[in-house]
């Protein structure tokens, strides 16, 4: 069957034509492209299919349910992001997007260990020049640090696929679970990508660096392939709840703390990812659902919120929030936008994550989770606050910066006009996205329990952050950096390596200096006159040990001043004598030795 | 470029958004307690639950990050 033609090449090699377009032409291709791998997704019946052969290793692509879910919103996750980038001249950053983007869709779609880990790398590679199109050195930097902790993730799961190939003897990736070795390797490079602590310190490096338009792409992807592999592979392990509350709780507490707007979200992702992970954890049906529909609606808004962060800092130039404040005066309709991101992610009743956040949290309480229902609902306020209420108030609103920046362009209004629209329909209408999920669950999210209680959660939260407001107790926006664990091999690491290095550099010189230069440097003074300097050297002795008076010492350093001296002439034929005397005692040796 | 808004900056317009936000959320808590409640444990039952640990919830996760604030943060150039 390799007539089948996968939607990951439609990206990737269409990528390729990319750079020779130019202007309008080059726009419309970009937005056909989602299309073209939309049409060629749909044309392919769900099953699995051979599309080539790898050391005598088939490679293949797997259509069912869970793959469709993730890919159907890849695409729509592509297609939105390239109308937001289409202002964007330079060809090198779409290249990146595409590539990134049908790595994506190849990994979702693979149907062995084999094409996953290809795609998968990919990914990496890819994310890291949409990360470096940014071209400022903070890019760079953070980019080589993103692929560092990448590559130790894909070496992880590259030794988890050998080993397993090796056990069972087929590639076949379905449902791998926890047990032995190879598993937990896997799911170790797994959560690399999926940014479960401490593992997670590359993503609110590296996103905040990117690009406006790379960030929007980056949050869409790596994680949410890795969300796709954990749902796949690790359903029901139950120390994936454990890490998912971890996300789900820790990051908000930074959030509330840091001043760039892109790295608060850059946590809010985290936050949100751990939703997912909990829900993959709890395992259940409709667990299972509400991971993969959160994963879904997540794409969406928070690219929202990502496109109206990055729509002012496009504007402004920054995306701090002690320089912003105000903007709902000049930028009102991207304000709406980013309103309509920040209360689909609160989970406001009309909008996405109300209808998919709401069934992780029900399937805890379902399984009579006491602290990880508890956890949820305190996530779930935190989220509220950092990018509910933080992100547009801290840019639209609070004290004014006096910025008045033109609204953001065409393109990118657009961009944010799909995804708040999709964002308020799934909430309105979230059969829709229940009818694609990959189980067949029965949830109602609009019950008059759940809207009262859910709103009520939100107002109690709102009303803290009114009153902290209101008493100054809130802690002021700072121009700082808080520290996480980047921290470990940004400033430890280096630490840690000069420890060990600086005494091996010293050795290494000493040795370098006595076998280069200090030894090398005596023999050759001491050939200059081998008598004088014997002589010079016994002084020296001779003189330590009688304690020596100042006589004695004036004498050697007038001997060594004068030192080499003038070597005395010898005759050519004392030479030879002598030359002679040796071999003929050579000769001696050389018989009796005999 | 179109002429600025101040829409939100009006007093008026803030009184009535405060006033829409107070009045909404006591009929929220009227209502709390006549509606049928799907309750897992029994305290997520309890009529206003939500509210409280919306309320509760979100003091303490400002407090406890703002005394983190000295621990984690550094200048800006702290890696540079």
């Amino acid at each position: 069957m390799t007539s089948i033609f996968p939607p990951a090449i439609v990206f990737i090699m269409g990528a390729l034509l990319i750079p020779f377009l130019k202007g309008r032409l080059k726009s419309v291709y970009m937005l056909i492209l989602p299309v073209v791998a939309f049409l060629v997704l749909r044309g392919i019946p769900e099953g699995n299919y051979v599309i080539g052969q790898i050391m005598d290793k088939d490679l293949s692509l797997r259509i069912d349910r869970l793959s469709l879910v993730f890919g159907y919103v890849f695409i729509l996750a592509t297609f939105i992001g390239i109308i937001y980038a289409l202002h964007v001249k330079e060809s090198g950053e779409h290249i990146a997007a595409f590539v990134y983007a049908g790595s994506g869709l190849g990994a979702v779609f693979s149907g062995d260990l084999i094409t996953l880990f290809i795609f998968w790398e990919l990914l990496t590679i890819s994310a890291l020049f949409i990360i470096w199109s940014n071209r400022t050195k903070a890019a760079q930097g953070a980019g080589f640090r993103y692929l560092l902790v990448h590559l130790f993730g894909g070496v992880s799961l590259l030794s988890g696929i050998i080993l397993r190939v090796v056990e069972t003897g087929s590639t076949d990736f379905g449902y791998i679970g926890l047990s032995g070795l190879s598993s937990y390797l896997i799911l170790l490079g797994v959560a690399v990508n999926v940014g479960i602590p401490p593992l997670h310190g590359w993503l609110v490096d590296s996103y905040p660096e990117a690009s406006v338009t790379g960030t929007v792409f980056l949050s869409a992807f790596t994680t949410k392939t890795a969300v796709y592999v954990l749902a796949r592979a690790f359903p029901g392990e139950e120390i994936l709840i454990i890490a998912g509350l971890v996300m789900a709780v820790f990051p908000i507490f930074f959030a509330v703390l840091e001043n760039d707007l892109r790295r608060v979200l850059s946590y809010s992702l985290i936050n949100q990812v751990g939703f997912m992970v909990v829900g993959i954890g709890i395992g259940i049906p409709l667990a299972i659902n509400g991971a993969v529909a959160h994963a879904f609606a997540d794409i969406l808004f928070k690219s929202l919120l990502f496109m109206g962060v990055g729509a002012v800092l496009y504007r402004t130039g920054t995306a701090k929030g002690t320089d912003l404040g105000g903007l709902y005066k000049s930028m009102p309709i991207t304000m709406i936008f980013t309103l309509i991101g920040a209360a689909s992610i609160s989970a406001l009743p009309l909008f996405s994550a109300f209808a998919t956040k709401s069934m992780i949290i029900t399937a805890s309480g379902h399984e009579g989770m006491t602290i990880v229902y508890f956890l949820l609902l305190f996530a779930a306020a935190g989220v509220f606050h950092h990018a509910g209420i933080k992100i547009p108030f801290f840019t639209f609103f609070a004290h004014d910066s006096g910025k008045r920046p033109k609204e953001a362009p065409l393109n990118m209004l657009v961009a944010m006009g799909i995804a708040a629209f999709l964002s308020i329909f799934i909430g309105v209408y979230p059969q829709a996205l229940y009818s694609i999920l990959p189980n067949m669950v029965d949830y109602v999210p609009y019950t008059a329990d759940h809207v009262i209680s859910q709103l009520l959660l939100l107002f109690g939260a709102f009303s803290a952050f009114a009153f902290l407001m209101y008493t100054r107790i809130y802690p002021p926006e700072k121009r700082s950096i808080n520290l996480d664990t980047d921290w470990f091999y940004r400033k430890a690491g280096p630490a840690v390596v000069s420890l060990i290095g600086v005494p091996f550099a010293r050795i290494y010189a000493f040795l370098s200096r006595t076998v280069l230069e200090t030894l090398p440097g005596f023999l050759a003074w001491f050939s200059r006159n081998p008598y004088g300097a014997m002589k010079i050297g016994a002084d020296i002795i001779l003189l330590s040990l009688s304690g020596g008076g100042k006589e004695a010492q004036k004498n050697l350093q007038k001997e060594k001043a004068a030192y080499p001296g003038t070597l005395k002439e010898w005759s050519v034929s004392t030479a030879v004598t002598i030359a002679l005397l040796i071999f003929a005692a050579y000769l001696i040796l050389f018989f009796f030795s005999q | 470029m179109k002429k600025e808004s101040d829409f939100f900056d009006r007093p008026k317009v803030r009184k009535t958004l405060l006033a829409m936000f107070v009045v909404s959320f006591i009929v929220l808590l009227v209502s709390d307690f006549f509606v049928h409640k799907h309750s897992y444990f029994y305290w997520d039952g309890l009529p206003v639950f939500n509210a409280v640990f919306g309320l509760v919830g979100s003091l303490s996760l400002v407090l406890i990050a703002k005394y983190l604030r000295p621990l984690i943060m550094r200048e800006e150039e702290y890696y540079d």
